[in-house]
């Protein structure tokens, strides 16, 4: 079966290491995994800024680029939740696109979704034992609710030790153009959530949206926190032992 | 009082900078949270109640007239009156005459935000009242001249030893000398110089949580039973409120009340819940003997049949500022106005116009914990997002990020332009980070890197790799 992936453009620029492994992870599940070049960005940044307009266009452009694919897989929550619960709501006076917004949704899902309810049997490559802490993003815990699934995935391999989080279902203070609209109220927020990372002494964090792992990674490189940052895909694909985000290749 | 929303930024920053405030801040929202979570651990009913009361709301809201009309027939039917006041200007006049005409000097109010929302006491101030808030918390912020910083907690940015500092100052008058080094002693030293103040008052004003239609009652809830001397120690009880407080029967108010004290407080019930029917009878030993309620529409007749009906719903839980990031961080007094959080992001722009407090829809991440914990369901971050929508038509927001949005746009419904661009973004960045693995300053990205490095792209753009990568399978397949 071919299905999609809606690589988002933030793995795009900054992760395509994340991008991969979440391919790796799909093959190994079974599936032939498409690319369609012509995807850009979900059109969060129109949607949430008020210009519905562009927002609409995004997405009519991201409902044709993937029409023919029985699933569309997002690596991020807040991407997923986008195309999942707010495309439909861009079309609420135009019945034609409606449709194709509300199909192209049933067909979408986020990648640890994915990985755990479709993928049933799949293991993960983890050789070393290896502590690591989890950041749930907003759109995962409020949006797509795929933190139980992140939490199995990651407890289905005895080589992983899950430290959780305190203040876990707290923002990180990335908020798309929040952290630079606001950046010092999203200082203060990152930092509280860096402390809370730090406090848990695990050597890994991961996460399943790279808005919050650019701002997190970030400030903990400033810190010169030792603390190494990855996409919940590089994880399970067994990649840890290269370079973490922010990390020198 | 006058909205300093459009400070926004700079309320933010000095904020943060205000070490006092941060410890308070940090001390209230653990308390909050926790409790609240524990009662509602202890209450499996609760989505059940949730889902009762929105609908007991919206059908009330599509009922309001009618319901409000009997609300007024049975204030009257127990010898009292309702006022309308369409707007604050009204409802301020309205309450001055009264209290003249009682013939007043002196005035004790409870809590209500109806009446922070209308100014009220720099209204009966202005008229030569002599006026004092009840609540331990009003009166704090009453004594400093500043306003509350969150709807149900109203002083939670002061800390204990500014309320003493307060008390030292303002209590002198009184022959209160002694240093307050604890809370028993401040809460003992205000109710003294309270209880004088609630015997000589002429009016006592109070809001109201909720307007029973059926019974013509006010509702307040209060764990410090001020609100019951405010309102039946003095000759006139004057309830000041806003017409969506209106529900149909007493058995609705009862689900509602059970969500509101576990909600706001992580009670089961507060100290105190209070229902006031009218003036005192006859057989009655006392209370007051004329009985008024002044009923606020300003802009909510409006909010009825448009885009923020939904906010109508609320009952100023205060549950979506306790959850905030946003609120947390920076506090009440930086949202500028008498409604902050969430709640009051929505409500300010609808009040005092969305120029003048741009910033608060946009000073949120869209983080859904407010509607999340909402008891009233309230799609707070589309309200939000309602904002945003409306500041971009009327092209409210600044230039500059509607031009980056814009040139953004461009590319993103252009993916062959998008590539490119990508590709040289990449490109660029990745050789700026290519010996630390992140970029620490970048023209431009102030913003970013006043406070976190930026990680630096992989070399090429995910895309572009994996178009390379294909190539090269296909080439292998041919080998």
């Amino acid at each position: 079966m071919r299905i999609a992936l809606f690589a988002t453009c933030l793995i795009d620029t900054f992760r395509p290491s994340a991008g991969f492994a979440v391919i790796k992870l799909l093959e190994q599940a079974g599936y032939q995994v498409d690319v369609p070049e012509l995807q850009t960005c979900c059109g969060q940044p129109a949607y949430n800024n008020g210009d519905l307009k562009s927002a609409r266009k995004i997405a009519q452009q991201t409902i044709e680029t993937f029409k023919q694919y029985e699933y569309v897989i997002i690596p991020s929550g807040s991407c997923a939740g986008m195309l999942i619960h707010h495309y439909p709501n861009l079309f609420e006076d135009n019945p034609e696109w409606k449709n194709k917004a509300t199909d192209l949704s049933r067909r979408c899902y986020e990648f640890t979704i994915f990985l755990h309810d479709v993928c049933k049997k799949i293991s993960f490559p983890i050789k070393n034992k290896i502590s690591i802490t989890c950041h749930d993003s907003c759109s995962s815990l409020r949006e797509t609710g795929s933190k139980q699934q992140t939490r199995n995935l990651i407890n289905s391999n005895k080589n992983l030790n899950l430290i959780e989080l305190n203040d876990s279902d707290t923002c990180c203070g990335f908020g798309g153009t929040f952290c630079v609209k606001y950046p010092e109220i999203s200082e203060q927020m990152v930092n509280d959530k860096v402390a809370n990372i730090m406090a848990t002494g695990a050597e890994i964090l991961v996460s399943a949206d790279l808005g919050c792992l650019l701002n997190i990674a970030g400030r903990l490189k400033r810190l010169k926190s030792p603390i190494k940052v990855f996409h919940i895909a590089e994880l399970l694909a067994g990649e840890t032992d290269k370079a973490g985000m922010g990390n020198e290749i | 009082m006058k909205s300093k929303s459009r400070n926004f930024k700079k309320n933010a920053v000095a904020a943060l900078a205000n070490s006092t405030l941060q410890k308070a801040l940090q001390n209230a929202k653990d308390g909050f949270i926790n409790k609240r979570k524990i009662a509602l651990d202890a209450l499996p009913e609760f989505e059940q109640l949730r889902s009762n009361a929105y609908k007991i709301k919206e059908h009330t809201l599509k009922n309001i007239e009618a319901y409000l009309k009997q609300f007024e027939q049975q204030v009257k039917n127990s010898g009292g009156e309702v006022h309308w006041a369409s707007n604050t200007k009204e409802a301020q006049n309205i309450i001055v005459k009264l209290c003249q005409d009682a013939g007043a000097r002196s005035i004790t109010k409870g809590k209500s935000m109806v009446g922070e929302e209308v100014a009220l006491n720099e209204a009966l101030e202005k008229a030569g009242f002599e006026t004092i808030e009840t609540d331990l918390g009003e009166y704090i912020i009453q004594l400093a001249e500043e306003p509350p910083s969150h709807i149900i907690a109203p002083a939670v940015h002061k800390s204990q030893q500014q309320i003493a500092d307060l008390f030292k100052e303002h209590h002198k008058k009184y022959n209160f000398k002694s240093k307050l080094e604890t809370i028993p002693e401040i809460v003992d030293e205000a109710r003294k110089v309270l209880r004088d103040k609630f015997i000589q008052a002429d009016v006592g004003i109070t809001g109201a949580n909720f307007l029973i239609a059926e019974t013509g009652s006010t509702v307040i809830v209060t764990n410090e039973g001020n609100g019951d001397l405010t309102a039946s120690l003095p000759k006139t009880h004057i309830v000041i409120s806003s017409i969506e407080k209106v529900v149909p029967t007493l058995e609705d108010t009862s689900v509602l009340l059970r969500l509101l004290a576990r909600s706001a407080t992580g009670q089961e019930i507060t100290s105190y819940t209070t229902f006031f029917n009218g003036p005192k009878r006859n057989t009655d030993l006392d209370g007051p003997e004329s009985f008024h309620v002044v009923l606020l529409d300003n802009k909510r007749s409006e909010m009825l049949n448009g885009e923020f009906h939904d906010m109508l719903r609320c009952i100023h839980c205060g549950a979506c500022l306790n959850h905030c990031p946003v609120y947390n961080t920076i506090g009440g007094h930086a949202y500028g106005w008498v409604y902050p959080g969430p709640m009051g992001s929505v409500l300010t722009p609808l009040m005092q116009g969305l120029k003048e407090s741009q910033h608060l829809p946009f000073a949120s991440t869209l983080c859904g914990r407010c509607e999340e914990v909402c008891p009233m369901s309230i799609p707070l971050p589309q309200l939000l997002r309602q904002h945003r929508i409306q500041a971009h038509k009327e092209k409210i927001n600044s230039t500059r990020s509607r031009l980056a949005l814009k040139l953004w746009a461009l590319f993103a419904l252009h993916p062959l332009l998008y590539r490119l661009a990508t590709n040289i973004f990449v490109k660029l960045l990745s050789w700026l980070g290519k010996t630390t693995g992140s970029i620490s300053q970048l023209p431009f990205s102030h913003a970013w890197t006043r406070s976190r490095d930026l990680p630096s792209p992989q070399g090429q753009s995910f895309i572009s790799a994996w178009k390379k990568q294909q190539k090269n399978k296909r080439m292998s397949k041919h080998d």
